[in-house]
């Protein structure tokens, strides 16, 4: 059987509806495949807690939001890209309230807006602290009006179709029965969100494994800087769970095991007892968890059970502010720590949270395969360059997966139907399915082992420090690695419901990513936003002031070259906090 | 270590299993281990076969709720040392068809979620250049609770009606609906009243109220049930003595 639309979407997070309604809108005509491996809500971008951001104060502007994105980013944005990114969101923000969103309101029934880490100006648009799942509710509940949209809930897509370089559909497979059918479209959008499961300590849920990454890469696409992976600073240990920095912006401090706000000993401003934006606990996040590690090298970290920790204070806050702003962040603490903030310390550690790399897309979300499109945390615009500020992501993911969806859908009109050849790719890929994975009980490794020492590969050699060395040892480890994942074992020989048939796709696919981190870090030899190199400490605009590029090689291994970012009105300079 | 047992149901109709059959596996007990956890720890250590669904592990993608101990719970919010000395029995879902192992059918579910039309409707769309449709935290506060649903079905596990008939429109759903009608926003009420008044709807209820017993996000499914159907019956009076209002 073969399935035809006319614009195939891989994913239903954030930017995979947001792009699927846009179809809908602008081309009623067209017939639109969603496609994702879990139901819709429960995509990713359900935990998202802080906010989003959209300049609408009246104190605020857009020059002030993109200058925040691009400090922010340290210079590694593509200024026109930003450009584009702070005008449409406020607009995406009230279309979504339109659409029901339960934005937080002021007396008079406006929306509100809160502080955030490195904005200068109160402009986080939340729905209490659970705006990522309000957001995702609300759209895809309006994606339910539209009869062009044709949900395939719980289908993983494995591989693209690619037709004379050209793509033109994908090949994926039924979870529920485990069948494995072509669904060919004009067009292709990938939406599949970011891979912080490459990692082993992450906020990311268990689906992050950075899917349509792998799928663009190997069909030919680059992923752009990869080696920008954000640590956020306040993680609970064990869980990884996410206290978001929203408990900061509403005047959580971070203390040390002497009780001593650290931060002001790390050049990010004086401490005052009030939030003071982008200064001290409202710092970027890299330069925050950067000054974590310092500390634990100086003995002030407080050890726990699972690993160096600091404290988030939140007490002087009260129940009442607490209860109204920060009513997750209580449930969590209570839940998962059986810790009560409003009376007690919370214990963090950095943890792993967001990719600034992903498929090299353009401001339309264009990317450099013919017929192919990429948006949300998967796609690399780049608004978030080297260090991408929180709340900015959630409107990127409305902003570009509306531009994404306008300009397939702009391209499935225009284009012929795709050739029938390409379903010889369909059984190319049953036979790599069925005949490969399913039947390779006996294999030496476990997939669960080789995901492990992935991680801690990962963790050793990219994580918030890097050098030369570490990088080029875990290269040759990785490689090895990925060769003992091609025979590792999978249990599972049923079709129906195989997660395990899953895991090691996924597997495989987040080894390909680590490989890209790894070799787009080694080869960027200087210090940039989440980027530090100890052996080359200093940001170098002379040579880097550029993104990474990495293509895979026939091998299988990544090549990485360099591509000048977009200067368009703020040329680089130093990025000051605190002052 | 300190162990504990759980007895986890497998069913497996590709190796022409017919009946669900109980298996215990052991597995650590740690202070900070949830149920998930232990099955995860079965995945990755002890049998790669054994099939569920989870994601977020923060309570809010509502993909991992099972029966443990005979009660729907999210296996990712429910604590291993609290259900000790055990063994724990881990179930999938009551009250659905099950497709594997520990994973439900969600089909049917999924129809009744947008059979009750769950977006906003307006007579008439207002630009968005015009800026936002204004709502005071009062009105936020009205409907709020019912906008917190993440579709963990933990409630139709719970819900005696739909378990005697699956037909029954059930209790998150109508909480949706109704968290669209009490939206000062929206315009739909009557549409959506209309549905929620037909045959399988809120009238099925029999106010049992186990379905709030069960959410795990304090939505309170069987108020805006009891609500729905106080406003379901105004409007079949109204209908009834203003004749010219339902054109
Ligand atoms: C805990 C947490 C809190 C956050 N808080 C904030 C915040 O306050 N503000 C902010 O701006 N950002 C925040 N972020 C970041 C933000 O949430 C994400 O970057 C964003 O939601 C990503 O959305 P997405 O649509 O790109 O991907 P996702 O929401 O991750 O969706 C990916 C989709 O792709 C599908 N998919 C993946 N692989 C496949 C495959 N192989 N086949 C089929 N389908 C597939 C999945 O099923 C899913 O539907 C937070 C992130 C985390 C982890
Ligand atoms: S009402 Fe509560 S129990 Fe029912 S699906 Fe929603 S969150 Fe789950
Ligand atoms: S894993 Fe998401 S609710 Fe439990």
């Amino acid at each position: 059987m073969s399935l035809s639309h006319d614009v195939v979407i891989v994913g239903a997070g954030g930017a995979g509806l947001r792009a699927a309604i846009a179809v809908a809108e602008a081309e009623p005509r067209l017939s639109v495949a969603l496609v994702s491996k879990v139901y819709p809500m429960r995509s990713h971008t359900v935990s998202a807690e802080g906010g989003a951001a959209g300049a609408i104060s009246a104190d605020d502007s857009l020059e002030e939001h993109a200058y925040d994105t691009i400090s922010g980013g340290d210079w590694l944005c593509d200024q026109d890209a930003v450009e584009n990114f702070v005008a449409e969101a406020p607009r995406e923000l009230l279309r979504l309230e339109h659409w029901g969103c339960p934005w937080s309101r002021e007396p008079d029934g406006h929306v509100a807006v809160r502080a955030f880490g490195g904005m200068k100006k109160k402009r986080t648009w939340f729905a209490a602290d659970k705006t990522g799942f309000h957001l995702l509710h609300t759209l895809f509940q309006t994606s339910l009006k539209y009869s062009n949209i044709t949900r395939y809930d719980e289908w993983y897509v494995s591989r693209l179709l690619v037709d004379d370089g050209r793509v033109c559909g994908v090949v994926a497979l039924e979870l529920m029965s485990g069948l494995i059918e072509t669904i060919t479209g004009r067009s292709v959008v990938i939406a599949t969100g970011g891979g912080g499961r490459v990692f082993p300590f992450t906020t990311n849920a268990a689906i992050k494994t950075g899917d349509g990454m792998a799928l663009a890469y190997r069909a030919g696409a680059p992923l752009k800087d990869m080696e920008f992976v954000q640590y956020h600073p306040t993680g609970l240990p064990f869980t990884g769970i996410l206290i978001t920095e929203a408990a900061r912006a509403e005047g959580g401090w971070l203390l040390n095991k002497d009780g001593y706000r650290y931060l002001q000993d790390y050049d990010l401003g004086k401490p005052e007892p009030g939030p003071v934006l982008r200064s001290m606990e409202l710092g970027p996040r890299d330069r925050l968890s950067q000054a974590f590690v310092h500390e634990m090298a100086k003995g002030r970290t407080i050890n726990s059970p699972y690993g160096p920790v600091v404290h988030l204070d939140l007490r002087h806050l009260g129940e009442r502010t607490i209860d109204a702003k920060l009513p997750m962040v209580r449930e969590l603490c209570r839940d998962y720590e059986r810790i009560d903030p409003v009376h007690e310390l919370v214990p963090v550690r950095p943890v792993v949270h967001y990719m600034m790399g992903g498929i090299h897309t353009d401001r339309n979300g264009v990317t450099p395969l013919a017929g192919l499109f990429a948006a949300g945390e998967t796609a690399c615009v780049s608004i978030n360059g080297a260090n991408r500020l929180g709340s900015n992501s959630l409107p990127e993911c409305l902003v570009f997966g509306a531009r994404a969806g306008r300009a397939a859908a702009l391209y499935a009109v225009e284009a012929p139907p795709p050739a029938l050849a390409v379903e010889a790719q369909g059984d190319d890929e049953r036979r790599r399915l069925d005949e490969d994975l399913l039947r390779r009980s006996d294999g030496p490794d476990r997939i669960s082992s080789i995901r492990t020492e992935m991680q801690a590969i990962l963790e050793d050699a990219a994580g918030i420090y890097r050098d030369g060395d570490s990088l080029t040892k875990a290269t040759d480890k990785l490689r090895e690695l990925k060769e003992r994942a091609a025979t590792a074992a999978v249990d599972d020989a049923s079709r129906r419901f195989n997660t395990e048939r899953v895991a090691g796709l996924e597997l495989a696919g987040m080894l390909e990513l680590a490989e890209c981190i790894l070799h787009s870090a080694l080869r960027r030899e200087e210090s940039r936003g989440a980027h530090q190199r100890t052996d080359f400490p200093e940001r170098d605009d002379k040579r880097f002031l550029a993104h990474s590029l990495a293509y895979r090689e026939s091998g299988g291994s990544p090549r990485v070259s360099h591509l000048p970012v977009t200067i368009t009105r703020w040329p680089p300079g130093k990025r000051v906090y605190g002052r | 270590m300190d162990q504990i047992t759980l007895r986890v149901a497998r069913y497996r109709p590709d190796d022409e299993e017919t009946e669900p059959v109980l298996v215990d596996y052991d597995v650590p007990l740690r202070p900070d281990w949830a149920v998930l956890d232990g099955l995860n720890y079965i995945k990755d250590e002890l049998d790669g076969t054994l099939s569920y669904r989870w994601s977020c592990r923060m309570g809010i993608c509502g993909s991992c709720g099972m029966m443990v101990d005979g009660e729907p719970k999210l296996t990712c919010a429910t604590f291993l040392v609290d259900l000790a000395p055990g063994p724990v029995r881990i179930e999938p879902l009551a009250n659905f068809p099950v497709i594997r192992d520990l994973i439900v059918d969600l089909t049917d579910f999924m129809h009744k979620l947008s059979s009750v039309k769950p977006w906003l409707i307006r007579q008439d769309e207002q630009p968005v250049e015009d800026g936002e449709y204004l709502q005071t935290p009062a009105q936020l506060d009205e409907f709020k609770q019912f906008s917190m649903c993440i579709n963990c079905m933990l409630c139709y596990a719970a819900c005696p009606v739909y378990g005697l008939d699956g037909s029954f429109v059930g209790p998150a759903a109508i909480a949706l609906a109704h968290r669209y009608d009490l939206d000062s926003r929206d315009e739909g009420d009557r549409q959506r009243l209309t549905i929620l008044a037909q045959p399988d709807g809120v009238w099925d209820c029999t106010f049992v109220g186990e379905c709030s017993t069960a959410c795990p996000k304090g939505v309170d499914p069987a108020g805006a049930i009891q609500q729905a159907k106080l406003a379901a019956a105004q409007e079949a009076m109204k209908s009834l003595l203003l004749p010219w209002r339902s054109r």
